[in-house]
């Protein structure tokens, strides 16, 4: 097993202050280097190293595992930004991986297919930091108490609708908000209604935010896609197959990704700018072509996976 | 009195609390104009060469004016933009300070600390995070903090410019914060 430095909360702090040093950003999903080196030079704070994006993986199906080692090396190797790379959920021989391998992040994603059915990682265990996905707030608490740094809103990764990614950040949002106004002694009971440690519900009702950074991910694809997570609460934004897919199965042309990269970065950070978010919206060839949350199966939907 | 913190992206949220719980008067910058009617400057962590290409041309510009002009502190990403040279890869600085920065001096994340260092002779805790390292620190550039067995340079001044390679603005401990205010409030 790794090594636990035995010193929870300062790795808590080193781990939520990489988490810190990404807000207003844009953490690109990237498959090769050479769009590791666009995402880069996009403006883009951070790249998620994967063999296939969301929208591949829909489209062809099979296990979708951790990328291969050397595909996240070389991503390494050609950006100064941090890499993040994602693990299967419960799989935490593939985090010990990760973490020797070095990556700045590690995303304990629903994107792939999960490896326990019981179990997330006990992420206390490692020195690198990690990511989880949530879709309310019992499920974000459950994840920050087994260690996550940072907590993503699910939304639906690989379609391009943002509907979910909204849903999400308005759920949790509206979570923290009742929290506020209650007493102490009605939190006991909502800590067991969200399933979550009681002393986190109680943080959170007493900052009104979670204790970790808190962003979001799944379906962003537009400049004002970005605009309208952050101005719901999210302090930054992933974007995944919305930056390097055309369609679910043939890639973007690279200048028009790079175009779309920037364009986001832009409106990650003047979200609340109208006018910056018309300028770098003008200028665009159209987005993914994306499939409608709506017409999903549930057996299709990402989200699910995880508890 | 009125203290600007650079808000493209990055830790300017707890820049912006630590100077409120200290009294200022706070703007999160995003637009050249707000440069303005500043007494002072936070340049935040984050990344620093997206804060290069958010500036663009034009806000690299008017940035550097305002350094130049006006006391300015910058932390970490903060620091290696106030830089005169800047290594790994070498990229554009605003040439407030002449001193040479290398970026990710460190390693990776996994390499990140907390630590013990020295500010002004007394014992302050450090919060490195992929940090940068001062590799050369130029005439009339004053060491204020150090860490390390080496003593290596970790907050510098030169007049109204502060820079630090750690994240004042990650630890309970103001005094930092509170030095650049004396700083501001002085000239």
């Amino acid at each position: 097993m790794s090594q636990n430095n035995g010193h929870n909360t300062t790795s808590l702090r080193l781990k939520t202050g990489l988490a810190e040093m990404l807000k207003g950003g844009v953490i690109m999903d990237v498959t090769t280097a050479k769009q590791a080196e666009i995402a880069e030079r996009a403006g883009a704070v951070a790249v998620m190293a994967l063999e296939r994006v969301p929208a591949q993986i829909r489209a062809e199906g099979g296990v979708a595992r951790m990328a291969s080692p050397k595909v996240i090396r070389e991503i390494m190797a050609v950006v100064d930004i941090p890499v993040m790379a994602k693990c299967r959920i419960g799989h935490f021989a593939e985090a010990q991986i990760l973490q020797e391998l070095g990556v700045d992040y590690i995303d304990e994603s629903e994107v792939l297919t999960p490896a326990d059915e019981a179990h997330h990682v006990d992420k206390q265990a490692f020195t690198v930091p990690f990511v989880c996905g949530a879709r309310n707030l019992g499920e974000a608490l459950r994840r920050i108490a087994e260690g996550a740094a940072m907590i993503r809103t699910k939304g639906e990764a690989g379609t391009g609708d943002v509907v979910h990614a909204v849903r999400h950040i308005r759920q949790i949002v509206l979570e923290m908000k009742i929290l506020t106004v209650l007493g102490e002694e009605e939190l006991y009971a909502k800590a067991k209604e969200h399933g979550a440690p009681y002393e986190l519900v109680k943080m959170v009702a007493r900052d009104g935010k979670l204790p970790v950074p808190n962003f979001s991910a799944g379906g962003i694809a537009t400049p004002a896609d970005a605009s309208l997570v952050m101005q719901l609460g999210a302090e930054a934004v992933f974007v995944g197959s919305g930056i390097f897919m055309k369609n679910s199965t043939e890639f973007a042309d690279p200048v028009e990704a790079e175009k779309r990269a920037k364009a986001i970065v832009q409106a990650a950070t003047h979200f609340k700018d109208p006018k910056v978010l018309l300028e770098v919206s003008e200028n665009l060839a159209g987005a993914m072509k994306g499939l409608a949350v709506s017409t999903l199966d549930e057996a299709h939907l990402l989200q699910t996976r995880g508890w | 009195m009125k203290i600007g913190v650079l808000a493209l992206q990055g830790d300017f949220d707890a820049h912006r609390r630590r100077l409120e719980e200290l009294g200022a008067e706070v703007v999160l910058v995003k637009k050249p104009e707000q440069l303005n009617d500043l007494d002072g400057l936070i340049i935040p962590g984050g990344e620093s060469g997206t804060f290069l290409k958010l500036l663009g041309e034009d806000g690299f510009a008017k940035l550097r004016d305002f350094v130049l002009a006006k006391p300015t502190f910058g932390t970490c990403a903060g620091c290696i933009l106030l830089a005169a040279e800047v290594e790994n890869p070498k990229q554009a600085g605003l040439g407030a300070l002449d001193i040479t920065v290398r970026r990710n001096a460190y390693g990776r994340q996994i390499d990140s600390s907390i630590r013990e260092g020295l500010f002004l002779n007394s014992p302050i805790e450090m919060v490195f995070i992929r940090a940068p390292k001062i590799e050369r620190v130029g005439e009339g550039v004053e060491v204020i903090a150090t860490e390390g067995k080496d003593e290596s340079p970790v907050l510098v001044r030169k007049g109204k410019t502060l820079a630090a390679t750690f994240h004042p603005e990650l630890s309970d401990d103001p005094r930092i914060h509170q030095y650049f205010l004396e700083l501001v409030a002085k000239l």
